[in-house]
C-alpha cells in the first residue's frame, strides 16, 4: 500500500487519479473490514464525489487523492456523531464536517468513512459493547488499543491516514499496539471544533499513519486558527515538512528514567533500548510523574462524569457497562481532589520544562506491553497483577496531562509477532523536532510500520 | 478503602446526585472508586501550599 505522500505525489503528477486511489481504498475496506471491524460507516458515495472534484481541480493540493478516515467522534456532515455510543445514535445528523476534516479535504484528501472507538473515548482497549471490538490487524485475537481503536486498525492496511483523539493516550496506545506512527500534538495546537468532547481540559486530536512523513503532511494541512475551539492557542504553527529530513544532528536526546523505567514488560524495555541506542540518548529523571498520572486520572473521571451526568441519569442502561460504572464513580470524586489535580498540572508543567532545559527530546515507553488478548482484564507488570483498562495508559497519561507533543514510533523486536511503541516527547510547540526524530528513526530502519498478516491488495 | 466504605460512598453520593445506581452497577463503581483512591494517593499526599494556581484554562 502506498504512503499518503506517495499517493499525493502520484496524483499531482498525473500518474494516478484520486478516483483510482479512492476506489482502491474502498476495495481494501470491503475486503478487510469484515474481519477487523475498524469502520462504523463507509462514506463511499461522498468519497467518490470528492475524488472526482479533486481530479477536476487545477491545483490538486498537498494531500491530493489521499484516502483517510476519522474516529467517529468527528462530525461528518449527514451522519450522527456516535462517539462510540448507542445513545448518540438518536442525535441529529451533523450539519457540517469537523474543522480538521474540512482542512484535509481542502488539501485534496478524500474522507472514506468513520471509525470504531471506545464509548465516549473512555477506553484504552478498542473494545465497544455496541459495535464490537476493533481488531488488531497483526493478530485479530488481540486488542487494537483505544480509544481510537478503529483509527489504529484502519491505518495498518486499509487507508494511509486516520484521525483520532487523545485525552490520556488514545492515539498513542493504538499506535503502539498496531505498530503505527501517531502524533499527539501540543494541547491547543489543532482545532477540536466539530468533535464530540470527553475531557475539555485534556482533549487533543491528531493523525495516525504508517510513515512519519505522512503525519507531517497531514499536520501541516490541519494547523491554523479556528474560533470554534476555545482551547486553541493563539500561536503561529510553522510548517514542519520543510525541515523533516534535517536529521538529529545537534539534538540533545535523553531516555526518561524513574517512573518511566518501572512497571513494564520486557518488550517495552527492549524497544526503548533500541531507540535510545540508535539515537545515542543520555538519561533524564523527572519527578512527580505518579502524581501527574493521578491528577490526569482524577480530572478525567470528574470532567467525564460531569459531561455525561444527565445521560447517566436518563439512560444509564444504554451505556457500555465498562464505561458507565467508571463514569458513575467519576461523579463521586471530591471536588477538592480535582482542584488539587489542576494545581499539580502547573507544578508538573514546570518540572517538565526544567527537564527540557537540559535536553530537546525525551524518550519513554508508550504502552507497558504489546497488544493484550481481546477480553483480557489484567496485566502482569514487574510481578504486579493490575487491572488492564486503566494501566495501558500509565506512560501516556502523564504527558498529555501537561499537553506536551509526542510522536509514538513503532518498533518490531527481532522475531516478534507484535509491535510496540516508544514515545518521542518534545517541549511545547516543538512538533517539528518530534517528527524529525521519528522520520530519522524510520529512514535509519529502526522504526517501521508493517501491514498486517496477509494484508496486501 | 474497604468494600463496605465504597458501598457507603455510593449510597451517599447516589442520593446526593440523584444517580440511578442499579445493584448490578455497584461492584464496578466500587472497584473504580477504590482504584481512584489508590491512584490518587501520591497526589493527595503532596503539600502544595496556598499559592499553587490551578490551570483550568491551560497554555503549555
Amino acid at each position: 500500500m502506498k504512503s499518503a505522500t506517495e499517493i499525493a505525489l502520484a496524483v499531482r503528477r498525473g500518474q494516478t487519479t484520486a478516483r483510482a486511489e479512492t476506489e482502491a481504498a474502498l476495495a481494501r475496506i470491503a475486503a478487510l473490514n469484515p474481519g477487523l471491524n475498524a469502520f462504523t460507516a463507509v462514506t463511499a458515495d461522498r468519497a467518490l464525489r470528492q475524488a472526482a472534484a479533486v481530479d477536476a481541480r487545477g491545483d490538486k493540493g498537498p494531500l491530493a487523492g489521499v484516502p483517510f478516515a476519522v474516529k467517529n467522534l468527528f462530525d461528518v456532515a449527514g451522519l450522527p456523531t456516535l462517539a462510540g455510543s448507542k445513545i448518540n445514535r438518536d442525535a441529529a445528523p451533523a450539519l457540517r464536517d469537523a474543522t480538521l476534516i474540512a482542512r484535509l479535504e481542502a488539501a485534496g484528501a478524500v474522507l472514506v468513512g468513520a471509525l470504531n472507538m471506545g464509548e465516549y473515548a473512555y477506553d484504552f482497549t478498542g473494545e465497544n459493547a455496541h459495535d464490537g471490538a476493533s481488531r488488531n490487524p497483526h493478530d485479530p485475537a488481540r486488542m487494537s488499543g483505544g480509544s481510537s481503536g478503529g483509527s489504529g486498525t484502519a491505518a495498518v492496511g486499509m487507508v494511509p491516514l486516520t484521525l483520532g483523539s487523545d485525552t490520556n493516550g488514545s492515539i498513542r496506545v493504538p499506535a503502539s499496539l498496531c505498530g503505527l506512527f501517531g502524533l499527539k500534538p501540543t494541547y491547543g495546537r489543532l482545532s477540536r471544533a466539530g468533535t464530540f468532547p470527553f475531557v475539555a481540559s485534556l482533549d487533543h486530536l491528531g493523525p495516525l499513519a504508517r510513515h512519519a512523513g505522512d503525519l507531517a503532511l497531514a499536520y501541516d494541512a490541519m494547523t491554523g486558527p479556528d474560533a470554534g475551539d476555545a482551547g486553541l492557542a493563539d500561536r503561529a504553527a510553522p510548517p514542519v515538512l520543510p525541515d523533516l529530513a534535517r536529521g538529529i544532528g545537534g539534538l540533545r536526546i535523553a531516555r526518561a528514567g524513574g517512573y518511566f523505567a518501572a512497571m513494564q514488560g520486557p518488550e517495552a524495555r527492549a524497544a526503548l533500548d533500541i531507540v535510545a541506542g540508535a539515537l545515542g540518548a543520555g538519561a533524564v529523571v523527572i519527578d512527580g510523574v505518579a502524581e501527574a498520572r493521578a491528577a490526569a486520572y482524577l480530572i478525567t473521571m470528574a470532567e467525564g462524569a460531569a459531561l455525561h451526568l444527565d445521560r447517566l441519569r436518563a439512560r444509564a442502561a444504554d451505556f457500555d457497562p465498562e464505561v458507565r460504572d467508571r463514569l458513575l464513580a467519576g461523579a463521586m470524586i471530591p471536588a477538592a481532589w480535582v482542584a488539587k489535580a489542576q494545581a499539580w498540572r502547573r507544578v508538573f508543567r514546570d518540572r517538565m520544562l526544567a527537564a527540557f532545559s537540559t535536553c530537546d527530546v525525551i524518550l519513554a515507553p508508550t504502552t507497558p506491553c504489546v497488544a493484550p488478548l481481546a477480553g483480557q482484564k489484567t496485566l502482569d507488570l514487574d510481578g504486579q497483577v493490575l487491572p488492564l483498562r486503566p494501566n495501558l495508559g500509565i506512560f501516556t497519561q502523564p504527558i498529555s496531562f501537561v499537553g506536551f507533543p509526542v510522536v509514538a514510533v513503532p518498533v518490531w523486536l527481532q522475531g516478534a509477532a507484535l509491535p510496540i511503541g516508544v514515545q518521542v516527547i518534545t517541549a511545547p510547540w516543538r512538533e517539528d523536532l518530534a517528527l524529525r526524530v521519528a522520520h530519522h528513526l524510520e529512514i535509519a530502519g529502526v522504526c517501521a510500520a508493517r501491514t498486517g498478516g496477509g494484508v496486501t491488495i | 478503602m474497604t468494600d463496605a466504605e465504597a458501598e457507603s460512598v455510593i449510597d451517599a453520593m447516589a442520593l446526593f446526585l440523584a444517580l440511578p445506581v442499579e445493584p448490578k452497577y455497584r461492584p464496578g463503581i466500587a472497584a473504580h472508586l477504590q482504584a481512584a483512591r489508590r491512584i490518587a494517593g501520591p497526589l493527595l499526599a503532596v503539600d502544595l501550599g496556598d499559592h499553587a494556581e490551578p490551570a483550568p484554562v491551560y497554555t503549555p
